[in-house]
């Protein structure tokens, strides 16, 4: 189990901690003084936000600028590159992840994660595709249960209505639209608290993408998203918060600015969100 | 500058030329060599077929081999044995192959993982005399005391190691680690996500790879002199010698007797099968039930 975060474990960091952390109500995902390495290669400095409950947060910028690295570290999915580690503070809830006590494989169980390539495991039926969470993760369930936690979180993902006929059919056959909220059924079907999305419709076409925004939206009522995306449009149609990331000359990645999404978009502070924005380079 | 432009016509059209030829020539060539090989097989079966099935009746399969002279009898006891040491041997072999390419795989990647890999191919590239010789000197004349059926299906093992491994290596790499990081990204621990995601997606490769160290093995000859010795009776005994289709083969093919050429024929002809009734048994039962 993930024990409760101590103060005097805290891992050392590279900057001085403003207060000590601890949960706000309010606030789901809580990021301080974050960075990223791929063994000597810095990819990521210093990323301190938060992420409010029961909204869409999007993570903007060029690529190359960590957006995934850094939701990837929101997860400890990071760490499973070899080489990879990363230093500072995340907090899901009350939980820091990055504790020592912190369990990689239990962190995982509280977020959902949805990739930006389709990925529905290829030799499971849509059905088992549902519900690979529960049973990977040694959940022991009825049939009855199994049956209806897959309808329940199909429904969730607007999916049910058209794959309800072929539940027993692979999941690699359906279109890349219905495999990514295949996906994104199955990611929610353990119930995670926060559901992390790195570029989910980056190979979709635009009715697929609709669709999933539209999803989106719904979603958000009953759990927390953070989602990447090199659409601004996306960010500014599904988001209430929006973090733009730049990569520095140095090629460390580093929150340049990170407000409501309305406010960055039609009054950015910083200049280069506003370059960024009017597409000046990107 | 009209001339120019006729010039430079006229080389856009020779180059053309040759390379259409040269591209006429490569197809010729790759189109000979794989229709070669094609031919090859059919030849090398054909010709089993044809010399080994005058000899093949129901005697062949059941009956045991019938002393010098008298004419008749089968090779019962070889096919038995065959099966029995392919099937011990892969009972052994198969689960260290896809064990040592899970290591390789899915836990470590750097140094141990090249050692891993090389001392597979050094066991690969080992004259398989040699690995009859070592089972002989460990198993036969010190821990068994005997020629015997387990220390033929230890030698077969050894062959099947390195095969397994290296095969189920390559298709253990041809799971996207996409797949693995979503498994991860839901929870699993490791151990799971092998078990559950990463060996059911390679499971046709992996079935592969168990059927190509069966099929080799159960062709070797040379491991099963020293070790199996071969018997002409009947015996599923794990400690006493044992028969071996291509023992029997090769006892028969190298005999002056016309009536033994022809068993030695058919006996080719029934390894061939056996080999591939192994390998569809095999694929049929591992068969992806989902359409």
């Amino acid at each position: 189990m993930i024990a409760a975060r101590k103060p005097e474990q805290a891992p050392a960091l590279p900057a001085p901690r403003v207060e000590p952390a601890k949960p706000t109500p309010g606030i789901a995902v809580r990021i301080e003084h974050l960075d990223a390495y791929y063994g000597s290669l810095h990819a990521l400095g210093g990323v301190t936000f938060d992420v409010a409950a029961g909204t869409v947060t999007a993570v903007i910028g060029p690529s190359g600028c960590g957006k995934s690295t850094l939701v990837r570290c929101m997860n400890r999915l990071h760490e499973v590159t070899p080489g990879a580690y990363a230093r500072g503070g995340v907090f899901i809830g009350e939980t820091d992840i990055y504790s020592p006590y912190a369990d990689p494989v239990a962190v995982r169980s509280m977020v959902g994660m949805v990739f930006q390539k389709p990925n529905p495991f290829p030799m499971m039926s849509v059905y088992d595709n549902v519900a690979a969470g529960p049973r990977l993760r040694g959940w022991k369930l009825s049939r009855r249960q199994t049956d209806d936690l897959v309808e329940r979180h199909l429904r969730r993902a607007a999916l049910w209505d058209e794959v309800k006929d072929k539940l027993h059919r692979s999941g690699a056959a359906l279109s890349g639209g219905q495999q990514q909220r295949l996906c994104i059924a199955r990611a929610l079907a353990t119930d995670p608290s926060v559901l992390l999305m790195d570029e989910p419709c980056s190979a979709l076409d635009p009715i697929a993408t609709y669709k999933i925004e539209e999803l989106l939206r719904e979603l958000a009522h009953e759990v927390t998203i953070v989602i990447v995306t090199h659409n601004m449009q996306q960010a500014s149609r599904v988001s209430e918060h929006t973090a733009f990331m730049l990569a520095g000359d140095d090629g460390v990645g580093r929150l340049v600015e990170f407000g409501r999404t309305e406010d960055l978009f039609t009054n950015p502070t910083d200049h280069r969100t506003e370059a960024y924005i009017t597409g000046r380079f990107g | 500058m009209a001339t120019m432009a006729l010039g430079a016509h006229v080389q856009r059209h020779q180059i053309g030329r040759s390379r259409r030829l040269k591209n006429m020539l490569m197809t010729a060539l790759v189109g000979t060599a794989a229709v070669g090989s094609a031919a090859l097989l059919l030849l090398i079966l054909g010709y089993v077929l044809v010399q080994g099935a005058p000899a093949l009746d129901l005697a062949f399969f059941t009956e045991r081999p019938k002393p010098f002279g008298v004419t008749g009898g089968g090779v019962g006891p070889a096919i038995i044995g065959t099966v029995i040491m392919s099937l011990l041997g892969g009972v052994v072999a198969i689960p260290i192959g896809i064990g040592a390419a899970l290591f390789i795989t899915e836990y470590k990647s750097g140094r141990a993982a090249s050692i891993v890999r090389f001392s597979a191919e050094l066991i690969a590239g080992l004259p398989s005399i040699v690995v009859g010789v070592f089972v002989w000197s460990f198993l036969v004349r010190s821990v068994i005391h005997g020629y015997s059926a387990l220390a033929g299906a230890a030698a077969l093992a050894v062959i099947m190691v390195p095969i397994v491994g290296r095969t189920a290596e390559e298709v253990l790499r041809l799971v996207p680690s996409s797949l693995r990081e979503a498994a991860l990204a839901l929870g699993a621990p490791r151990w799971r996500v092998i078990v559950w995601i990463v060996l059911p997606t390679a499971r046709a490769g992996i079935v592969t790879a168990a059927i190509l160290a069966i099929a080799r093995a159960a062709g070797e000859t040379a491991p099963l002199l020293l070790t199996a010795l071969g018997n002409l009776f009947f015996s599923t005994d794990l400690l006493k010698p044992i028969a071996a289709l291509p023992l029997q083969i090769y006892q028969y093919a190298a005999s002056p007797y016309d009536d033994w050429h022809a068993k030695a024929w058919g006996g080719s002809l029934v390894l061939v099968a056996v080999i591939a009734v192994l390998a569809g048994g095999l694929r049929i039962a591992t068969r992806s039930r989902l359409r």
